[in-house]
C-alpha cells in the first residue's frame, strides 16, 4: 500500500511541474464546473425567444450577443458545454470498451484469433473516419445519442492496438505465469491480472479521444447532422454564425473558442498525463 | 524488391474485401431505405410504384445475393447508377470530383512539408529554447483547431471585411470568358483559403513528428561518428541527421490519407468546392446508396493503395526494411 501511495505522489510531483499539463488540467476543471453548474451560471434561458433582440450586438445585457431568435449565445454555449462534455466522455467509454475487449483477446490469445482482430483494424483504418461516421448517422436519425454510438464505434482501434500491444509484453511476465501456476483462468488473468498493469497509455489515450470526439461532435452539428436544434451545441451555434457571416461575427467567434479551449485542455491533460507516467518518453 | 512488393500486393486482397464488405453493410444494416426516400419525395407513388423501384434496384433480394452481384459488378469497375435525379454513372461521378480533390490536398500537403521540416529541424536543434517552445505552443493549438471554425474566421477577416479573396466556389461566374493566364490566377485566388486551411492542422502534427525525428536520430552513433571525425555542424545536420529522420515521414504521408479526404467533407461543404467530399455529403443526404457505397469503396481503396505505395517507397530507400 505504502508503495503506491509513493508511486502516486511521485505522479502527482511530475505533472504539477509541467505547466502546460496544468493548464490543460484547468481548463477541463473549468469546463466541468460551468457544465455542473450551468443552470446557475446562465444568465437567461437558452432557449427563450424574444424577438425585439434579434441578432444583437454583445452588450452588457448579452455579452456574447443573441442570434436569429434573439437568443442569448452566452446561455447557449453554457448549456452546450453540457452536450461536448457527454458526447466526449460516452463516445470514449464506448471506444475504450471496445478497443480493450478486441485489443486483450488479440494480445492474449495470439494466433488466428490475433491475426482476425488486427486485420479487422486494418480495414477499418483505412476508411476515411468521417465518410464512415457521415454515412451511418445519416441512416440513423441524426441524435446526440446515435452520435455518441457512431463516434465510439468508428474510434476504438487505436485503443485496441495499444492494448494489444501491451498485452503481449505483459503475458509472458512473472506474475502473470505465477497466476496461471495458481490455476487462474484465463478471463481471471485477463482482467484482474494484465489489464490491471495496462491501463496507463489507455488512460492517455481515452483522454486525448474526447477532444477528439468534442471536436468530431461539433464538426457533425456544424453540418447540420450531429445535434439537432433548438437542443444549444457549440457546433450548431456556429452553423448560424456561417449563415449569418456577413452581419453576426460573435456567432461564428465565441463558440469556436470554446471548442479550442476544451480540445486544448483534453489534449495538455492528456500529454501532461503521458509525460508524468513515463518521463522517459517526453522527449 | 520485386518479391517484396507482390507480397504486399497480394496482403492487399484480403484488405479490400473486408473494404467492401464494410461498406455494403454499413449502408444496408442502416433503417430507411432509398426506395422511402423517393416516395416520399413523390407522394402520388403507389405500392407497385414502390415494389418497381425495389425490382429495378434489386432490394427486393436477400442481402447475400445483393452483395455477390455487387461485387461481380465492382470487379468489372461498374458501380451502378446514382438514384439522384441525374442518374449517372457512379464512377463517373466520383472520377470528375476526385481531381479536385486530390489537387487541394497534394497543394496542401506540399505547403505542410516545406513549413513543417525546417520547423521540426530548427526546434529540435535548441530543445526547450525560445523557439521550440513557441512552435510547441503552436502545435497543440494546431491539434485543438475546429478546422471549419478557422475556415469561417478567415471567411469573416479576408472574404467580408478586406475583401481579399473570395468565399465559394473554385472559379468566379465570369471564368469561362478568360484567357489561361488570368484564369489560373483566378483559380489560385479561389485556392488560397482552403489549401492553408486544410494543411493547417496538418502543419502541427508534422513539425512536431518531425522534431521527435530529429531528436531521435542526434542520439544515434553514426551522428557521434560524423562529429567526431570533423565534419561542419551544417553537414552533420542536413547530410547525416534530416536524411534519417525524413525517412519515417513517406510512412506519416501514407497514413495520413483517410484524414485528408475525410476533412474534404468539411471543408469543400463550407467553400463550396466541387470535390469527392462535397459529392459524399449531397449523396449521403440524397440517400444515393450507389454513389455512398462507391465512394467508401474507392476513398478506402486509395488509402490501402497510398499506404502501400508508402511502404514500397520506404523499402526503396531503406534497404533494411525489404531485407527483413
Amino acid at each position: 500500500m505504502k508503495i503506491r501511495e509513493g508511486l502516486g505522489g511521485e505522479f502527482l510531483r511530475r505533472f504539477q511541474k509541467n505547466k502546460l499539463a496544468v493548464s490543460g488540467g484547468l481548463l477541463v476543471l473549468v469546463l466541468f464546473l460551468v457544465s455542473f453548474a450551468a443552470p446557475l451560471l446562465a444568465p437567461y434561458d437558452p432557449h427563450r425567444i424574444d424577438v425585439s433582440q434579434v441578432l444583437a450586438e454583445p452588450t452588457r445585457d448579452h455579452p456574447f450577443g443573441t442570434d436569429q431568435l434573439g437568443r442569448d449565445v452566452l446561455s447557449r454555449m453554457i448549456f452546450g458545454a453540457r452536450i461536448s462534455l457527454k458526447v466526449g466522455f460516452v463516445a470514449v467509454g464506448i471506444a475504450v470498451t471496445i478497443g480493450v475487449l478486441l485489443g486483450s483477446l488479440a494480445g492474449y490469445y495470439r494466433g488466428w484469433t490475433d491475426s482476425v482482430i488486427m486485420r479487422f483494424v486494418d480495414i477499418m483504418l483505412c476508411f476515411p473516419s468521417f465518410f464512415l461516421i457521415l454515412a451511418v448517422i445519416t441512416f440513423l436519425e441524426p441524435s446526440i445519442y446515435n452520435i455518441m454510438a457512431v463516434i465510439g464505434l468508428t474510434g476504438w482501434m487505436g485503443v485496441a492496438r495499444l492494448v494489444r500491444a501491451e498485452f503481449l509484453s505483459l503475458r509472458e511476465r512473472e506474475f502473470v505465469l505465477a497466476a496461471r501456476a495458481a490455476g487462474a483462468g484465463d478471463l481471471r488473468i485477463i482482467f484482474l491480472h494484465i489489464l490491471r498493469n495496462a491501463w496507463p497509455p489507455v488512460l492517455v489515450s481515452a483522454t486525448l479521444g474526447v477532444a477528439g470526439a468534442i471536436l468530431t461532435e461539433s464538426a457533425l452539428s456544424f453540418l447540420g447532422i450531429g445535434v439537432q436544434p433548438p437542443t444549444p451545441s457549440w457546433g450548431n451555434i456556429l452553423t448560424e454564425g456561417k449563415d449569418n457571416l456577413q452581419i453576426a461575427w460573435w456567432l461564428s467567434v465565441y463558440p469556436g473558442l470554446a471548442i479550442l479551449l476544451s480540445v486544448l485542455g483534453f489534449n495538455l491533460l492528456g500529454e501532461g498525463i503521458q509525460s508524468a507516467l513515463n518521463p522517459k518518453l517526453r522527449k | 524488391m520485386w518479391f517484396y512488393v507482390f507480397r504486399r500486393l497480394v496482403g492487399m486482397i484480403p484488405l479490400l474485401i473486408g473494404i467492401t464488405m464494410i461498406s455494403f453493410a454499413v449502408i444496408h444494416l442502416a433503417p430507411g431505405s432509398p426506395v422511402d426516400m423517393q416516395t416520399d419525395l413523390n407522394p402520388k407513388a403507389s405500392p407497385e410504384a414502390r415494389l418497381r423501384l425495389e425490382r429495378l434496384y434489386g432490394l427486393d433480394k436477400p442481402l447475400h445475393v445483393q452483395y455477390m452481384q455487387w461485387i461481380g459488378r465492382l470487379v468489372r469497375l461498374d458501380f451502378g447508377r446514382s438514384f439522384s435525379a441525374d442518374n449517372r454513372p457512379v464512377l463517373d461521378k466520383i472520377t470528375e470530383r476526385l481531381p479536385i480533390t486530390i489537387l487541394i490536398n497534394a497543394l496542401s500537403l506540399a505547403l505542410i512539408l516545406s513549413v513543417a521540416i525546417p520547423i521540426g529541424v530548427y526546434a529540435a536543434l535548441r530543445p526547450d529554447g525560445m523557439f521550440d517552445k513557441s512552435t510547441t505552443v503552436f502545435v497543440f493549438v494546431g491539434f485543438a483547431m475546429p478546422t471549419f471554425w478557422l475556415a469561417l474566421l478567415c471567411m469573416i477577416l479576408f472574404g467580408v471585411h478586406l475583401g481579399w479573396l473570395p468565399i465559394s466556389g473554385l472559379s468566379s461566374p465570369n471564368a469561362e470568358s478568360l484567357s489561361t493566364w488570368p484564369w489560373l490566377v483566378d483559380r489560385a485566388r479561389h485556392l488560397v483559403m482552403p489549401v492553408l486551411i486544410s494543411g493547417f492542422t496538418g502543419l502541427a502534427g508534422f513539425s512536431r513528428y518531425m522534431r521527435s525525428n530529429m531528436l531521435e536520430v542526434f542520439q544515434q552513433d553514426y551522428i557521434t561518428t560524423a562529429r567526431a571525425k570533423g565534419l561542419s555542424e551544417s553537414k552533420v545536420i542536413f547530410k547525416h541527421a534530416l536524411r534519417n529522420a525524413l525517412m519515417p515521414v513517406i510512412t506519416i504521408l501514407g497514413l495520413s490519407l483517410p484524414t485528408l479526404i475525410g476533412g474534404s467533407v468539411i471543408f469543400e461543404s463550407i467553400f463550396a468546392i466541387p470535390g469527392m467530399g462535397q459529392l459524399f455529403y449531397q449523396s449521403v443526404m440524397a440517400r444515393d446508396y450507389p454513389t455512398i457505397m462507391g465512394a467508401l469503396v474507392i476513398g478506402a481503396s486509395l488509402t490501402l493503395l497510398g499506404n502501400m505505395l508508402a511502404d514500397i517507397s520506404y523499402a526503396l530507400i531503406d534497404p533494411r526494411i525489404r531485407k527483413s
